[in-house]
């Protein structure tokens, strides 16, 4: 039960033993996406050839490495588009809710609140579809009134960017406004006291106090975005991010190429982790 | 921020005139549009484009044809009642599997070794929901690692395929879920005192039910908001039933974007939209109301 | 009382690695009684409690409980139950429920279980308490139904890790009373763990002091007071004022002590101790066993004059509180300050800082012991 709870061995051990187990869970497919990119055969499968680094450098087809597949590489710059727009716009958008929501009052603040929590209780399939739904209205609606076909707003990079900030939004103002709460106003009004504007308050004082939450939030909006799935899918056009592309080749079936892209996907993913608990733990040093 | 002073703004509040300020006004303008265009919007229209019938190149007539479709048609109501019982399923092995490891880290363990743990739970989930699927597939598949290992280890003769049906699907979704409920759990845990389990002990309680009746019932917000979270991830999951589940027994995500990508018809594929987004939201009201917690604590 | 023993320790030790917590502790408690462990903390007094539970096993040595030996018996199968230092009531149980968890361990009766619960609460004096939460009670209330959830279960033992810490200081004086009537209501055996000495002394029939995980002296909390047999005792139980000194001359029971300071006490030995001509020795000598008187002569050194030490100085400062009023009074000889106490005729009511007082003081009120770490621990402690 707890350590100062005597218990037999045997259950010590067979409690430990299940923990273990339990890791060796999680870790499995991890481990094994990352030694198949390694593996001397053209598909991510057993038997074990032996070590290659083709899967990476690799150049001539059958045999092309992460870093020769154009389409690959392409799908990873659109990712990586994708994520740098949603993130700035949801690191903004959510820093101006934190200060809307904790410092001032206006008409229908509750039911506002409760409706930008929504986007974590909406299945992202369902965010999809209704964005897309909704774009395809206004795309008629814009036709039928002024006779142009607002292409923009057909299945594509800008949707899928509208989509994934339509919820990433929420966690960027929930983790900006847990900051900003334990703010203590008394810092600002000393700011003023000492000749500060308001403006020059809030920009002096407070945004570098809320610095850490925002790049840890905006590491995490950086992270959804490039491994969201189910939103991206029903928003995607002819140019597909990463995640999109790796998926429809997982269907076809693909040569360790795939392994390798996951490998650096989980090493990018794994810094940019770090990075934000590092940022964190900043963050609990601040005084509270 | 604001262009009018401090001063008259809390004079201005003290009078409780109900005007918004021009500076809570424009930093109000980002959250409208957000949640007007980007949330309310669509969420409307896929509802109104659920309760319309085609009838011939843009033109349409308000019907229930959707939902009477829904309910007349067994495919889709027997793929609805599956992906709800699968993910009660799938939520349950997530909270047996998950509680005990929880109570692992949260109770038995101390100091760094407890916060390495806690890490290596969270490694996972930093890494994309596909390439962990993929992870899975490479394990599970007729040429995979586990299928290789029983045939070296002479447990099997042939190769044998993993993929693809119920389990596999299982082992998939309590995977992908698991951290949404080792980490309420781990904190709440987190705020059980010992000394309440040395007391149900010194009183001549044993294992069994201290956890019945001192820290299951201590957990319990915890468990609640878990397995809310757990059942809301996984009825919407479509990554995981496309590739580890059966080819028979169909995701209801996977009827949604078939009626959208495959067949074009928007119209049903908005109705089983909102259905599914209507069994979501009663799943999660039932599951706050029973827990008496409110939805803006669970994302605490 | 009976002579029956309800807990015996022989030679219990407990090690974590290199750290002795609990070094070599024997002791045997008679049925019935009030047996208090006072000691600073980390002096080993909560490890040596939670063996008695059951929750740390000890290194070597036997703990007995009603002649049992309990090595190896968990905590759940002692006749000894636990009051918690924060009380560990369960919150997801009201008031009755918490009282009947353990009895339905037990596998008893739910009509038992409920008379049981009905008498235990009457006997902490809240017979309606049983429906009430957790959150509802006060603060005393609380401490009586932890006591009687323990209670109800008729341990050999009632193990208690000072509960009263964390009660204000009206309601702590009041519980002393109330758990001292209580025990000797019920007549079952209490082991109370402590670090304040007010607590010890006020509710027990025994006191074991302890220091560094070992026990220093076991006896009355009379005893402990006026024949303290260590110099952490002398220093730690009661006030005290301490000097440094060595040893001039011996003659009879008594000993001429000189100051490092400069002066000279005499002193009276305690039984069974033994000193020699040119040790060092810590001196101490309560506050209440100075007598004062204002003066006008010249300043002197301690010194023996008429049979009493004699000592003069100034009042450097007044500490009024009521009838334990005490002077914090400086030897301007030397620089030595002495805690006296007033008189509680209030005869020095009028006592103001910077009067010079001739303070005095029996010989035989003069307590030596070798000098020691110790010492000076007890009365930072």
């Amino acid at each position: 039960m707890i350590p100062s709870i005597p218990q037999s061995k045997f259950s010590t051990r067979l409690y430990a033993a299940y923990v273990t187990l339990f890791f060796l869970y999680l870790a499995a497919p991890l481990i094994v996406v990352g030694v198949f990119a390694f593996n001397d055969s053209l598909f991510p499968s057993m038997p074990w050839n032996g070590v290659t680094f083709d899967w990476f450098l690799g150049t001539e087809s059958p045999r092309v490495g992460v870093f020769h597949d154009s389409q690959l590489l392409e799908s990873i710059g659109y990712s990586a588009f994708i994520a740098i727009c949603v993130t700035l716009m949801a690191v903004a958008v959510g820093t101006c809710n934190a200060f809307l929501f904790e410092r001032h009052s206006f008409p229908f603040k509750n039911i506002l609140y409760i409706v930008a929590l929504m986007p974590l209780v909406v299945p992202g399939v369902i965010l999809g579809i209704s964005m897309l739904v909704f774009a395809n209205s206004l795309v008629n609606g814009i036709e039928d009134l002024f006779g142009f076909e607002l292409d923009i707003l057909r299945p594509g990079l800008f949707l899928v960017i509208l989509g994934q900030f339509a919820f990433v939004t929420t966690i960027t103002t929930l983790v900006i406004s847990a900051r900003l709460r334990k703010f203590d106003t008394s810092l600002e009004e000393a700011a003023l006291n000492l000749g500060a504007t308001k403006w020059e308050a809030v920009q002096t004082i407070t945004l570098p106090f809320l610095k850490p939450a925002m790049i840890g939030a905006g590491i995490v909006c950086f992270l959804m975005s490039f491994e969201n799935f189910n939103t991206t899918l029903m928003l995607v056009g002819s140019d597909s991010p990463l995640t999109i592309t790796m998926f429809d080749r997982l269907k076809q079936g693909s040569t360790p190429a795939l392994n390798a892209a996951s490998l650096m996907l989980m090493v990018v993913s794994g810094g940019l982790a770090l990075i934000s608990v590092f940022v964190q733990r900043d963050r609990t040093a601040s005084p509270e | 921020m604001s262009s009018v002073s401090t001063l008259s703004g809390t004079a201005e509040q003290e009078r409780k005139v109900p005007v918004i300020k021009l500076g809570t006004f424009l930093l109000m303008l980002p959250l409208l549009l957000w949640l007007f265009l980007l949330i309310i919007l669509p969420h409307v229209d896929l509802l109104m484009v659920s309760l319309r019938e085609k009838l011939g190149y843009r033109e349409y007539a308000f019907s229930f044809q959707n939902y009477i479709e829904f309910f007349t048609e067994p495919l889709y109501w027997n793929t609805f009642v599956r992906t709800a019982v699968m993910s009660i399923i799938a939520t349950v092995i997530t909270l047996v599997v998950g509680f005990p490891i929880s109570y692992y880290i949260a109770k038995v363990l101390k100091g760094k070794k407890r916060s390495l743990l806690f890490m290596m739970c969270l490694i996972p989930f930093w890494v994309s929901e596909l390439v962990r699927t993929f992870g899975w597939m490479i394990l599970l598949r007729e040429s995979g690692v586990i299928s290789s290992f029983l045939q070296w280890a002479g447990v099997v003769d042939g190769p044998v395929e993993m993929l693809y049906n119920d389990a596999s699907l299982m082992v998939g979704l309590v995977y992908t879920s698991m951290l949404f409920m080792v980490v309420p759990l781990v904190s709440v845990l987190d705020t059980l005192d010992d000394s309440l389990i040395e007391a149900g002990y010194d009183l001549g309680g044993n294992t069994f039910n201290i956890l019945r009746e001192i820290v299951i019932p201590h957990a319990m917000p915890g468990i609640a908001s878990g397995c809310i979270v757990v059942f809301m991830l996984t009825l919407g999951n479509y990554l995981t039933p496309t590739l580890l589940g059966g080819k028979d027994g169909l995701w209801f995500t996977e009827q949604i974007y078939n009626q959208f990508i495959t067949r074009f018809n928007w119209e049903s594929g908005s109705a089983f939209g909102f259905l599914l987004l209507i069994l979501s939201s009663a799943i999660v009201f039932v599951g706050l109301k029973l827990s008496r917690q409110t939805l803006a604590d669970t994302v605490k | 009382m009976s002579t029956q023993l309800d807990l015996e320790c022989r030679q219990v030790v407990k090690s974590f690695g290199k750290f002795t917590a609990v070094d070599n502790v024997s002791l045997e408690i008679p049925q019935g009684s009030f047996f208090s462990i006072l000691g600073p903390s980390g002096c080993g007094k909560t490890t040596l409690l939670r063996m008695l539970a059951g929750f740390i096993e000890p290194t070597t040595g036997d703990i007995r409980i009603k002649d049992k030996s309990m090595l190896g018996v968990p905590p759940n199968k002692r006749p000894a139950n636990m009051v918690f230092q924060h009380l560990a009531l369960f919150p997801m149980m009201n008031v009755a429920e918490n009282i009947a968890y353990g009895l339905k361990r037990r596998k008893i009766g739910q009509a038992e279980i409920d008379r049981k619960v009905a008498d235990v609460l009457e006997r902490v004096s809240l017979p309606d308490a049983g429906e009430k939460r957790i959150e509802q009670l006060s603060g005393g209330q609380r401490q009586r139904i932890a006591i009687a959830r323990s209670l109800v279960l008729e341990p050999a033992l009632l193990l208690l890790d000072e509960p009263l810490g964390a009660l204000d200081l009206k309601l702590r004086e009041h519980m002393k009373v109330e758990l001292k009537q209580l025990q000797h209501e019920v007549g079952t055996t209490f082991v109370y763990i402590t670090h304040d000495q007010s607590e010890a002394l006020v509710m027990s029939d025994n006191v074991a002091v302890m220091n560094e995980g070992r026990f220093e002296q076991v006896g009355t909390p009379q005893d402990l007071y006026y024949n303290p047999s260590t110099a952490f005792v002398a220093g730690f139980v009661g006030d005290a004022n301490r000097w440094e000194g060595r040893i001039e001359s011996l003659e009879g029971g008594q000993a001429m002590v000189a100051l490092e300071e400069g002066g000279v006490i005499a002193t009276s030995f305690a039984p069974g101790t033994s000193f020699s001509a040119g040790e060092t020795v810590d001196l101490f000598v309560r506050p209440e066993a100075i007598v004062i008187e204002r003066s006008k002569a010249a300043q002197e050194k301690a010194r023996l004059s008429g049979g009493k030490n004699t000592l003069s100085g100034v009042v450097q400062n007044l500490l009024f509180d009521g009838a334990n009023s005490r002077a914090l009074v400086r030897d301007q000889a030397t620089g030595h300050e002495v805690m006296v106490s007033l008189p509680q005729t209030g005869a020095f009511s009028d006592l103001k800082s910077g009067e010079a007082l001739v303070l005095s003081w029996d010989v035989e009120k003069t307590r030596a012991f070798k000098a020691t770490k110790a010492a000076s621990q007890g009365i930072a402690a």
